[in-house]
């Protein structure tokens, strides 16, 4: 009843290509936005802010980076993890090389760095195609972590060889290290999330994202149109790779704290993969979607034994959350390969003409 | 610096010849088992373009039920034949469950179910068999466990007899499989599917048996892989990264060529092997069996993109 199209009229192009052709979207996304930034902070407990809020936000920011690369552009990359940690490290060397460094500037600077290595191990996507490519990525992931356990001068040759956010503050706040509130971080999160969120629907939506959009769908097409392939692969690993670096720059300055070389091996490639896929390639909405269920789920999971007063061991809850995310994954892929963005899609469709099938 | 790269490690293998042939040895017997993963893998794409990612928990899976079985008093051949029973269950379960639903679906998608099997099967193996490192029943499978210390040159080469046995059984493993593969009517049948789909369907050939049959022998090179490599390091869950050892393996050999995954498995155990002694530890800081084949590979790649044996790519319009 409340979800109707009906009566909102378009009467020029730019109107019906504007962000939100459909009134009630814009409605729906500024209810969503007013609880991202009022009601969440306020209401949140420390446990919230650290368990769930801004890890979502960070790995829903990986995971669109990476989904650029390989839902946009169709180039599947399996190295995420490997492009977080260059990000994290070069915000690392900045904040310690140039302590007078704005924090923030440092977090979106960082990402530069990860955009420069990206291209460079992108380089081959230029010969290489389909699962060659992602395993050509992995090279990538394996190089990248073992770089930055040999190369002592990225941790500043720390004895534990882990790199430690220092305390930064920016107009008198702490925003990272041991005493930084978590309200703090989260906004400072929440904002960059929402500028880079902002920033990459309107660069797919544009003549690069249709670019990319060409080069997944058939790359042999898109050339014979006049694309260049490689400009249109290697601006989207260079994208890709900027906004996975900044998340990797907030993984460890706003959430983690401390970071070793074994945090950005291949199992947090694999997790912010899920998140893309469950939430839906090529979609936006879908890397927040997928985000909260991969997050959030194993919070729930190991909450609910306790709250049911079932005895069982904590190891025991960890392997079988292992087992249940393996399973739900299938699950999900089996009902709805196309992500749970298409489920939204799905449901936003039957609301507009219920109460009636067609 | 040139010198250490270019002269002194040459110089190395010239003086202590019996050095080198130890290096180059480790560096087979490793290089054997990366093979037989990939030939799993292998197998398992050509028949149904599935990348499957569970093949290295499935060594590991196939390991602890073997040793798990005998730690409950069960004799060892018979634990290795009801360990082949459970593999066989597992393939019929995959199939049933998994791969039935996901008929047609992009190839990442599928790719990204068998890893959703990697990780229920690593929630399971942890519940079951529990995470300490265990040790393989080598003796009570009749595996001769002494050495074999040769002397070249003047030098000393030892020769592990296990290691010795697990290049001799899986050399047989791949003779036996190529055989099954060219000269039985079943694994006519499954080259036939993996070179047509919609005409080996048309001509009577069942997907689903025969993606059971191509999961279970993924399966017996799992538990032969798992045996081999148990026997050298314990089996414990640290095993599954071998399994990534296997994909650039993949990459050097071509996915659809069994002859690749060998031959690119031999050569990529020894130069990792190689490049490690004489170029990694003296200049890098070691370690560098992590990246180097992967970096190997994707040189080779930039130069043939379908691998050495792979199948020419070719694209039509």
């Amino acid at each position: 009843m409340l979800y109707r199209t009906a009566g909102q009229f378009k009467t020029s192009y730019q109107a019906d290509q504007a962000l939100f052709p459909v009134r009630q979207d814009a409605f729906l996304l500024a209810v969503i936005l007013a609880f991202a930034w009022v009601i969440f902070p306020l209401m949140a407990s420390e446990f919230a802010f650290q368990t769930l809020l801004i890890p979502i936000l960070i790995y829903s920011l990986a995971a669109l980076g990476l989904n650029i690369l390989t839902g946009y552009a169709g180039q599947l990359s399996l190295g995420t993890a490997a492009f977080m940690g260059v990000g994290a490290y070069a915000c690392y060397k900045m904040v310690t090389l140039m302590p007078w460094l704005n924090p923030v500037v440092a977090i979106l600077f960082s990402g530069v760095f990860s955009a420069g290595v990206g291209v460079a191990f992108g380089i081959p996507s230029l010969r290489i195609k389909g699962f060659y490519l992602a395993i050509a990525t992995l090279a990538a992931q394996f190089f990248l972590v073992w770089l930055f356990e040999k190369w002592g001068w990225l941790y500043n040759y720390n004895a534990s060889g882990a790199i430690q956010v220092p305390n930064l503050e920016m107009f008198g706040v702490y925003v990272a290290g041991p005493q930084a509130s978590s309200t703090v971080q989260y906004y400072v999160v929440l904002a960059i999330v929402t500028l880079l969120t902002l920033l990459c629907i309107n660069l797919t939506r544009g003549n690069l994202g249709r670019t990319w959009k060409a080069t997944r769908d058939m790359d042999i097409a898109a050339e014979l149109i006049g694309i260049n392939l490689m400009r249109s692969k290697l601006t989207a690993f260079a994208v890709s790779s900027y906004v996975v670096g900044v998340a990797g720059a907030l993984f460890v300055f706003m959430w983690r704290g401390a970071a070793e070389p074994n945090l950005f091996d291949i199992p947090l490639s694999f997790r912010i993969l899920f998140i893309a896929i469950i939430g839906g390639l090529g979609s936006i909405l879908g890397n927040y979607l997928g985000a909260i269920l991969i997050v959030g789920l194993p919070v729930v999971l190991n909450t609910l034994p306790e709250a049911l007063g079932i005895p069982i061991s904590s190891a025991t809850v960890e392997h079988l959350n292992i087992m249940i995310v393996g399973s739900l994954i299938i699950f999900f892929l089996i009902i709805e390969p196309h992500g749970l963005a298409r489920l939204w899609a799905l449901i936003r469709e039957k609301l507009i003409i219920w109460p009636f099938p067609h | 610096m040139l010198n250490d790269i270019f002269i002194k490690p040459f110089v190395d293998m010239f003086t202590a010849p019996d050095f080198l042939l130890q290096v180059l040895w480790e560096g087979l017997v490793s290089g054997i088992l990366y093979a037989l993963i990939a030939l799993g893998f292998v197998l398992i794409f050509r028949s149904s373009r599935i990348f499957n990612f569970a093949q290295g928990i499935m060594v590991v899976f196939a390991a602890l039920t073997l040793v798990g079985l005998h730690a409950m008093g069960v004799p060892a051949w018979i634990c290795v034949l009801l360990t082949l029973a459970v593999m066989f269950g597992l393939a019929v379960t995959i199939e049933r469950v998994v791969l039935r639903p996901l008929v047609g679906q992009p190839d990442i998608i599928l790719f990204m179910a068998t890893i959703g099997i990697t990780l229920f099967l690593i929630g399971l193996g942890e519940i079951i068999f529990g995470g300490e490192n265990k040790v393989m029943i080598t003796e009570e499978l009749g595996i001769p466990t002494d050495s074999v210390v040769l002397e070249p040159w003047g030098g000393l080469l030892i020769l592990e007899q296990k290691d010795i046995t697990a290049v001799i059984v899986a050399a047989l493993l791949v003779v036996a499989l190529l055989a099954f593969l060219n000269k039985t009517r079943m694994g006519r049948a499954i080259r036939a599917l993996g070179d047509d789909h919609q005409a080996a369907l048309s001509v009577g050939i069942s997907l689903q048996q025969i993606w059971v049959l191509v999961w279970f022998i993924a399966g017996i090179i799992a538990l032969v892989t798992g045996i081999a490599w148990g026997a050298r390091a314990g089996v414990s869950f640290a095993l599954e990264v071998i399994a990534y050892k296997a994909l650039p393996v993949l990459m050097l050999g071509g996915l659809e060529s069994i002859t690749g995954a060998i031959v690119g498995g031999l050569m990529i155990g020894m130069l990792e092997k190689l490049f490690e002694i004489y170029w990694g530890q003296p200049l890098l800081g070691g370690n560098t069996e992590t990246w180097f084949a992967f970096v190997l590979a994707l040189i080779v790649l930039l130069f043939r993109p379908q691998g050495l044996f792979g199948e020419r790519i070719i694209e039509r319009v």
